[in-house]
């Protein structure tokens, strides 16, 4: 059975930190860094990055269109 | 099965979602968690999608959306408050082979735009009407709107909202639905990932039925205003999803053509 990767880029310096998307994400891949950008903003990561499967709810809810996302399958 | 680093994932073949080429690189100046920014995307990737990018013009209000012009890649019109339907009008009438859109808050076109956004529905122009519903005044510090719940506090409503006081709140896109000019009346949000697609595939029917001249489409996004709400953006949403819905129920309020103008010259035949 082909398996699914997926794998998401978040511009770290754009990111607001809103958090829409850790709670769009239905496999829990997204995380606040504890890190701040350039702006004063905790940046969105990814804290558990194998559980992606390139669904991109994070990219469609993203208010500032920070999230590119990526998928193959493997 | 061999495990597949993230370097290999990460290649330009492999995009199944980026940012839409009509978005400006210019970060917009909405709070975090604004639903404006979600909404300018889905136009954005609605006109990509149509190849119209040389071929609409949008009208901007006067609210937090005045600065769409700063992030939307087409050709825009700046409006006086709550008059965004009426600039509309005249660049469609002029321009009848363009695609208008008009971008409005619920404090530009429920409060002082009342008169215009119902002529023009009621004119039947063959234009876009977007209208961002959040329920308070967020540009000029979270007053209370015409769209604000009973009960709901606002800066100017801080023990909440009174009838007695402050009036019913208003349902706008009922009212519209019922004047004769409308082709396409609905209610969407963006707060679930599923609710975007929903909004955007009525966005696209709304620029398909200003193609087919079939009369004036009307959209309303029911959003948050996070910072005039005083929650936080996921708490603004759930907040929006209880309270908001139950008054602003989600769906089609009208999906036909605009009437028939024969129907109307029966009346003073002899």
């Amino acid at each position: 059975m082909a398996k699914i990767k997926g794998a998401v880029v978040i511009d770290k310096e754009l990111c607001k930190g809103c958090g829409l998307c850790i709670v769009a994400c239905p496999a829990n891949v997204l995380g606040h860094s504890g890190e701040v950008n350039g702006k004063g903003y905790d940046y969105v990561k990814m804290v558990n990055p194998d559980a992606c499967v390139g669904c991109a709810s994070c990219g469609t809810v993203c208010p500032d269109s920070v999230i590119t996302v990526y998928k193959v399958k493997i | 099965m061999a495990d597949i680093d993230i370097k290999d994932i990460i290649k330009e073949e492999n995009i199944v979602y980026k940012k839409s080429s009509i978005l400006l690189d210019k970060v917009m100046h909405y709070c975090p968690g604004c639903s404006h920014g979600v909404t300018h995307k889905l136009i954005a990737e609605v006109i990509e999608e149509m190849g119209i990018q040389d071929q609409t013009i949008g009208v901007s209000p006067v609210g937090c959306s005045v600065f769409a012009y700063n992030y939307l890649n087409v050709d825009f019109q700046e409006a006086a408050h709550g008059r965004a339907p009426a600039v509309a009008t005249a660049i469609k009438r002029l321009l009848p082979d363009k695609y208008v859109f008009t971008y409005q808050g619920d404090g530009d076109l429920a409060s002082i735009g009342a008169a215009e956004i119902l002529h023009a529905c009621n004119r039947g122009e063959h234009i876009v009407c977007i209208f961002v519903n959040n329920a308070i005044y967020g540009m000029t510090g979270g007053q209370m709107a015409p769209t604000t719940l009973v009960g709901m506090k606002t800066a100017t409503t801080p023990y909440g909202r009174d009838v007695d006081r402050n009036g019913y709140p208003m349902k706008i896109t009922e009212l519209i639905a019922q004047l004769p000019g409308t082709c396409y009346v609905t209610r969407q949000s963006v707060e679930t990932a599923a609710a975007v697609r929903k909004t955007k595939k009525a966005i696209r029917k709304a620029f398909e039925n200003q193609r087919d001249k079939k009369g004036t489409s009307f959209i309303e996004v029911v959003s948050t205003c996070n910072s005039g709400w005083k929650v936080d953006p996921v708490k603004a949403n759930k907040w929006m999803e209880d309270h908001m819905f139950k008054f602003y129920p989600l769906g089609d309020l009208k999906d036909s053509t605009r009437d028939n103008p024969a129907d109307y010259e029966q009346y003073i035949k002899d």
